[in-house]
């Protein structure tokens, strides 16, 4: 498909851009040229036009694919917990009970207090981050393909490499962490972990500097390694993809590398959604610990 | 890469769907796990405590089958005891029994005998009489006279 490209850079532009809408600003030239007289409410056309859109505008084909992804974990996970009997499971309720058994096994091996919150959070992180990412798995001309057929222009349907999805997972684990921290060990106690330590009182200045990087870096770190993992795995679905339109002979090849990188991507997905779990529960263990 | 309010519609939807998950998700399943844990513990106990019994009651009835073997044999060595007695004391009966009909047969004998003595001794005294009285009809004749004590002679 790579064909009815004018070059495989549009090629890969096209698969990277969201579905975004947002409101563009009066005497914005649009990507054909035309000028707006007034504020428009409409679909990007490209980067340019979803920059210019500026923090109020929202990427539709995330919030659709995920909310969708997140309502079938929902609605699989509920249905077999109003059927969830002593007896002998069968099926779906054996499934669901494997995967509840696996989160509840990783929090208490890494979570050592006593919150109801934090393993329904890892439940929730690990399997939708794990559905999430799972799409990536769909070959990528598929879904855009079909969209395009029935006239969106862009769909990017992994929400895991849309870095507004992994940001909004970080940054809400985040302020539980500060949340709890602050619970716990009071406002004050907070602030002595990250300023008493790990030099002397006097050099406090530079211990904030220290542990407020050391804090920082966590949402940061959680959802960037989440991000680039899925964006880079999706970038080379996208490069194997551009073979396809190579004549026969690369395209084999190009079918080849596809069925290799997706399997060693059913790796990657969960592992990746393993990690955003276990660092979730590990930080949260971090927040309520007392420090020495 | 640009951040908009995705990012903030991402953290609704999140808080939401682990809103849920610990509200409508998470308990029952856990509940069902824990109670199915606690049932099987349960089973397991019971099928300990059912193996106990068993020992228990099949100690019990070693015990009781060894208390009625003794009490069978204790019952059989005095029937035995019983019955050498009962043989021991038919034989005497017998015996006193065989002794007390042979004296009673020899009373008996004694008796016949005396009877049958006396009867001939009364037989015996009238012969003497009837030989008498034809001896002395025929006082004359010796020879028949001789005849007659021969006679008695013989008959006695």
């Amino acid at each position: 498909m790579a064909t009815e490209y004018a070059s495989s850079g549009e090629y890969i532009k096209h698969h990277l851009q969201n579905l975004t809408y947002g409101e563009l600003p009066a005497g914005y030239v649009r990507h054909d040229g035309t000028v707006l007289t007034e504020a428009t409410k409409t679909f990007a056309h490209g980067a340019e036009e979803a920059a210019a859109m500026g923090f109020w505008a929202i990427n539709v084909d995330s919030m659709l694919v995920s909310i969708a992804l997140g309502a079938l974990f929902l609605f699989l996970f509920r249905l077999a917990a109003k059927k969830a009997t002593v007896g002998v499971p069968t099926g779906l309720q054996n499934f669901v009970e494997w995967i509840i058994e696996f989160i509840d096994g990783s929090v208490r091996g890494s979570f050592s207090h006593r919150n109801a919150l934090v393993a329904p959070l890892a439940l929730t992180v690990f399997v939708w981050v794990f559905l999430m990412n799972a799409m990536d798995l769909i070959p990528v001309d598929w879904l855009p393909y079909a969209a395009s057929m029935a006239g969106v222009p862009y769909l990017k349907v992994v929400p895991s490499t849309d870095p507004n999805v992994t940001f909004g997972l970080s940054l809400s684990i985040f302020a539980l962490v500060l949340y709890y921290s602050v619970k716990m060990k009071g406002a004050g106690g907070f602030f002595s972990e990250l300023a008493f330590q790990p030099f002397p009182k006097w050099l406090f200045p530079l211990n904030l500097v220290l542990e407020g990087v050391g804090l920082l870096a966590k949402p940061i770190s959680l959802s960037l390694r989440l991000f680039g993992n899925m964006y880079a795995g999706e970038m080379i679905f996208i490069l194997i993809a551009l073979m396809f339109g190579g004549g026969w002979v690369l395209a084999a090849f190009g079918g080849v590398l596809q069925w290799a990188w997706a399997v060693f991507h059913i790796l990657i997905i969960t592992l990746q959604a393993f990690i955003f779990m276990t660092l979730t529960i590990v930080y949260l263990d971090m927040a309520h610990a007392e420090h020495h | 890469m640009n951040f908009n309010a995705t990012l903030i519609g991402q953290s609704v939807t999140f808080i939401f769907f682990v809103w849920f998950s610990m509200k409508f998700v998470w308990p029952p399943i856990m509940n069902a796990l824990e109670a199915r844990k606690k049932q099987i513990a349960d089973g397991l106990a019971a099928g300990d405590r059912g193996k106990h019994e068993l020992e228990l009651a099949a100690k019990k009835a070693a015990d009781t089958l060894r208390e009625a073997k003794a009490q069978a044999a204790e019952v059989i060595a005095q029937a035995d005891k019983r019955s050498a007695q009962i043989i021991e004391e038919a034989k005497m009966a017998a015996k006193e029994e065989g002794e007390r009909q042979l004296a009673a047969a020899q009373a008996n004998i004694g008796q016949e005998m005396n009877r049958a003595r006396e009867s001939l001794r009364e037989q015996v005294a009238a012969l003497a009489v009837a030989g008498a009285e034809k001896i002395l009809r025929r006082e004359v004749n010796a020879q028949t006279h001789a005849d007659l004590l021969g006679q008695l002679k013989a008959e006695l």
